[in-house]
């Protein structure tokens, strides 16, 4: 073990990586630093990556869970690499050591680097750290043995003992990380409420693990990690499929909608479910349906009869819910679409991230369907889109489709609750009382062109639906040829006039030296603003605009695709945005920067990938 | 009963009606808009929701509220829109070719599920619309432009299908037979949870006749059988034949033959929880045993659209929140001067 001169090291951010098998609870491991972190004033970001299977064989490589959290001041991103990696056996390492930065530290559980570990995970040698040819700071801890010794006292049988073995990691790391363990152990108790012996001997685990790294003090660097300077408020930490689940509450709020969601487990989108059926103690109405179809339809019923309704999703199930979004479109109802995105085609890469349905959202029914796409930025950002798509969904009489990722949706972030009066009320385009006499289903606000919505119940309002065409005078039946292309028109420009009622579109880090700017969309925002802040340090003159609203994009997108010299698109698919502002934009000359591989993209990529353009003669 | 104060008028729409001349469609909407008058509930509270089909354009000549939706999903849209708004009394109407083909998933699990809608299913065992596919029901065998020699498969029976779903009502009416079809309609709607009514639906275009072995006026007093619960199973011109157990089975006797008396005749229970009987009863054809026509099972038990409103007002009278904030406040939190 080395021993470093420098005891305690001071650090702008540090990113830890926890990986073990996918029973070893590396999530909940990484989940509970992270919290302690954020409340010690961090910012965080969170990255879990885990395997689709739920178990497979234990110890091999295919069954390695990872959660990789990034800590410190301004932070964006997970990190690209980290600075600490914690396997827990051999498979762990040899999948993860890769993500190691050069000169981080290693820890591990030496007491499953035996032979029947190592076997399973492939090696050839019993030397799992030479054989990778591994050149970091490896601290070897015993952390079975430990764990075994901290709770040998107990009635515990063994299995369960095996299960602390996460939590001995995790007060290890809070030495290390010089955190606080009394926040630990109240999230502890928070997730064993109703196990108090479970609870007590992780507890007399998580000491053991912390007591563990006082005492080897001599030998390991310590470290002390920057703080923010954050808005006042309170905040909690916050997934972003739970942002999401809190965003469309919120607009059921400023609505007075009440909010009903339809859907179908998907990964990884089922934790906005999981969320929202845990929300009826806020009125939440949160159905199981039998498929995906049947998702989409109870939310197009719950929102014919008034409620706020919404489907959540990921690609596949978006595909399945295709024809149903266009009944939505047709009968010109409110509703929300959520898709998590995650890699396709097909069921794909379900558990990793993508961005690879944006032409789905926009294109992905028959006939000319119509309808807005927003994308969320960051898993707060969840919050404010899903606000943002509530309220167009109501006030604008249309389909919205969400889309976020696996990455935003299964990551973290610190979150300040936002105040009562932060968000504005939503308006639901009821019938106007002084034109109950002339109503018809298809009458249109000359304004935004949205039609009104009479509920159900309302005497003197009864009107029939469907997925067929309607007179637009009269709302009734009609294959009219005019009447069909007046109608399919004014579904149009009904979208397009969104427009005029969303924020216009920012750019940051811009200056008037700025020639470049790098544009992107949806959940890659943390990863495309540091590499753009890298650039900037670097002396490139870079500029971001990222795209909250893709349909219809904000007014001012066409005056700022032609400020700039150059135009970089840089998205998780092979250029869906890209094409989609090349065919609106034709003049600007749009340079992309594409990666479909499953995972987010690294910050070290895209500025070597932005300066490879810059450089091109 | 207080006497209702609508007429069928009240739920007719001005559109006109666009079924072809002599289908079995014409009498089922009048049918259905008789028994909405005699139920009282307020066209404006009254939803009727269809898919894709012939009868699924009925929503369209009704003046309540309506929804004609997408091909085999009305059962999934009516259950979110019941459960949004129980207050709504909610019709949904489906073809064989909607509700038990394309639709057969969503049938079952609103059957299931128990949901309080009243489940019309015209059953003509032909695609219409489509001008003359076999369709789901059609009998093995059965010839159609999709079948030129035979379907090679068998049909649903669209009960066993609802008792194979743990359904808790079922009826039966021949479209023509107007007072038959009106009341399960009105039985169907009084029901609390899922009521399906199967119409035996004439289609004289694509498949003629289909029903007319039970539905023929000459035949029909001896090939069905009016089911009425707490009375005798009795059929036949002068009520002279009855059904009696027979072992687990039953069996149809001639009363005063073979020294079978009245009191031999089994008397319907329709409210009995066990489906066993009321299985037999639907499974009955019209040949060795009377089609069985009316309320066949009618049972009590829990409805889902009232039990998720129950569940949110119990979980919020024990620990709700005002708001969202006060929620998150409530959680693990922390705060930043």
């Amino acid at each position: 073990m080395d021993n470093t001169n420098e005891r305690v090291k001071s650090l702008h951010q540090v990113a830890v990586r926890f990986s073990g098998d996918s029973g070893d609870g590396m999530q909940l491991a990484g989940n509970i630093f992270t919290n302690v972190s954020a409340g010690m004033g961090n910012s965080v970001s969170t990255f879990p990556d885990y395997p689709a299977e739920i178990r497979a064989p234990q110890g091999s490589l295919g069954g390695v869970s990872g959660f990789q959290v990034s800590i410190g001041a301004g932070v964006h991103t997970p990190g690209d690499e980290c600075d600490v990696l914690v396997a827990m056996n051999p498979a762990a390492l040899k999948q993860n050591y890769k993500f190691l930065r050069k000169g981080g530290v290693i820890i591990t559980d030496v007491d499953s680097f035996k032979p029947e570990g190592l076997k399973k995970a492939k090696f050839e040698t019993d030397d799992a750290i030479k054989e990778l040819g591994i050149n970091a700071q490896v601290v070897e801890v015993p952390v079975t043995t430990m764990t075994k010794a901290a709770l040998a006292d107990t009635q515990m049988d063994a299995k369960s003992v095996l299960k602390c073995r996460n939590i001995f990691a995790l007060g290890l790391l809070c030495w290390l990380f010089d955190r606080p363990l009394e926040s630990a152990q109240k999230m502890l108790r928070a997730k064993f409420a109703k196990k108090p012996a479970v609870y007590e001997a992780n507890v007399k685990v998580l000491r053991a693990g912390y007591d563990y790294g006082h005492n080897i003090h001599a030998s390991v660097s310590t470290y002390r990690v920057e703080t923010d300077e954050i808005r006042p408020g309170t905040y909690t930490d916050v997934k972003g499929n739970e942002a999401t689940a809190y965003g469309l509450i919120m607009a059921s709020e400023k609505s007075g909608c009440p909010l009903f969601l339809g859907s179908y487990p998907i990964t990884p989108a089922t934790d906005i479910l999981h969320e929202l059926a845990k929300r009826k103690d806020l009125g939440v109405k949160a159905c199981q349906m039998e498929d995906e179809i049947a998702g989409v339809c109870s939310a197009i019923g719950a929102s014919f009869a008034g409620d706020l309704a919404v489907t959540s999703t990921s690609g596949p199930g978006l595909a399945l819910k295709g024809e149903a979004i266009g009944l939505a479109v047709m009968a010109e109802l409110p509703l929300v679409v959520i898709d998590v995105q995650r890699g396709g085609p097909s069921t794909g890469l379900p558990t990793k991230t993508e961005q690879t349905d944006l032409q789905q959202a926009l294109y992905g029914r028959n006939g000319e369907s119509p309808l807005a796409v927003v994308a969320a930025l960051s898993p707060t950002d969840c919050f404010t889109t899903a606000f943002e798509a509530s309220r167009i969904a109501i006030e604008h009489m249309t389909p919205v489709i969400m889309l976020t990722d696996a990455f935003i949706g299964n990551g973290s972030s610190a979150w300040r609750i936002p105040e009562a009066d932060e968000y504005p009320e939503i308006k639901p385009k009821r019938v106007p009382d002084e034109l109950r006499d002339t109503w018809q289903p298809y009458m249109r606000d000359p304004r935004d062109m949205a039609r009104y919505w009479a509920v159900p119940g309302t005497p003197g309002l009864m009107h029939r639906l469907g997925g067929l065409e309607k007179n637009a005078k009269t709302g009734n039946l009609s294959n009219d040829p005019a009447n069909h292309e007046a109608m399919v028109l004014a579904r149009r420009e009904k979208i397009q006039r969104i427009a005029d009622d969303i924020p216009a579109q920012e750019v940051i880090l811009d200056s008037p030296e700025a020639d470049t700017l790098l544009v992107g969309w949806g959940g890659t925002f943390g990863h495309l603003y540091t590499a753009a802040e890298e650039l900037n340090r670097e002396g490139h003159k870079v500029a971001l605009a990222q795209f909250r609203y893709i349909n219809p994009l904000p007014a001012n997108t066409a005056d700022i695709m032609r400020r700039y010299k150059r135009v970089i698109v840089a998205e998780l698919n092979t250029g869906q945005f890209a094409d989609y502002l090349q065919a609106r934009f034709p003049r600007t000359r749009i340079e992309r920067i594409n990666k479909i591989q499953g995972q987010p993209f690294m910050v070290a990529e895209l500025v070597e990938a932005v300066k490879s353009i810059i450089n091109k003669k | 009963m207080e006497e209702s104060k609508y007429t069928a008028a009240n739920f007719k729409s001005d559109q006109p009606v666009r079924w072809c001349a002599g289908c079995g469609d014409h009498a089922v909407l009048n049918s259905l808009q008789k028994a909405m008058a005699t139920l009282g509930v307020a066209p404006e509270k009254t939803a009727v929701i269809s898919g894709i089909g012939c009868s699924s354009r009925l929503p369209y000549y009704m003046n309540t509220y309506g929804f004609h939706t997408i091909h085999g999903r009305a059962a999934a849209v009516a259950t979110g829109f019941k459960v949004a708004n129980p207050e709504m009394t909610v019709w949904q109407v489906s073809g064989d070719g909607d509700g038990l083909a394309i639709g057969g998933n969503h049938f079952i699990h609103a059957v299931r599920r128990n949901v309080d809608l009243n489940m019309l299913l015209l059953n003509n065992r032909i695609y219409g619309l489509t001008k003359g596919q076999y369709s789901p029901t059609s009998a093995r065998g059965f010839v159609s432009k999709s079948s030129p020699y035979g379907t090679t498969e068998d049909p649903f029976i669209p009960a066993e299908l609802v008792f194979g779903a743990r359904g808790n009502f079922f009826a039966r009416a021949i479209d023509v037979d107007l007072q038959t079809s009106q009341e399960v309609m009105v039985a169907a709607a009084r029901h609390k949870g899922a009521s399906v009514v199967e119409i035996l639906q004439n289609c004289m275009i694509f498949n003629n006749g289909i029903h007319a072995y039970v539905a023929d006026k000459e035949f029909r007093a001896e090939r069905t059988i009016h089911l009425r619960h707490g009375e005798k199973m009795l059929f036949g011109k002068n009520n002279e034949k009855g059904l009696v157990g027979d072992g687990l089975l039953i069996r149809a006797v001639e009363i005063g033959q073979d020294g079978w008396t009245i009191d031999d005749v089994l008397v319907h229970d329709a409210h009995c929880p066990s489906n066993f009987v009321h299985q037999q009863l639907a499974m009955m054809d019209g040949t060795e045993l009377p089609m069985a026509v009316g309320v066949i099972r009618d049972v009590e038990a829990p409805v889902y659209d009232a039990e998720v409103s129950r569940q949110v007002e119990e979980v919020r009278a024990r620990k709700g929140f005002d708001s969202l904030r006060a929620m998150l406040l409530a959680g693990d939190t922390w705060t930043v001067e």
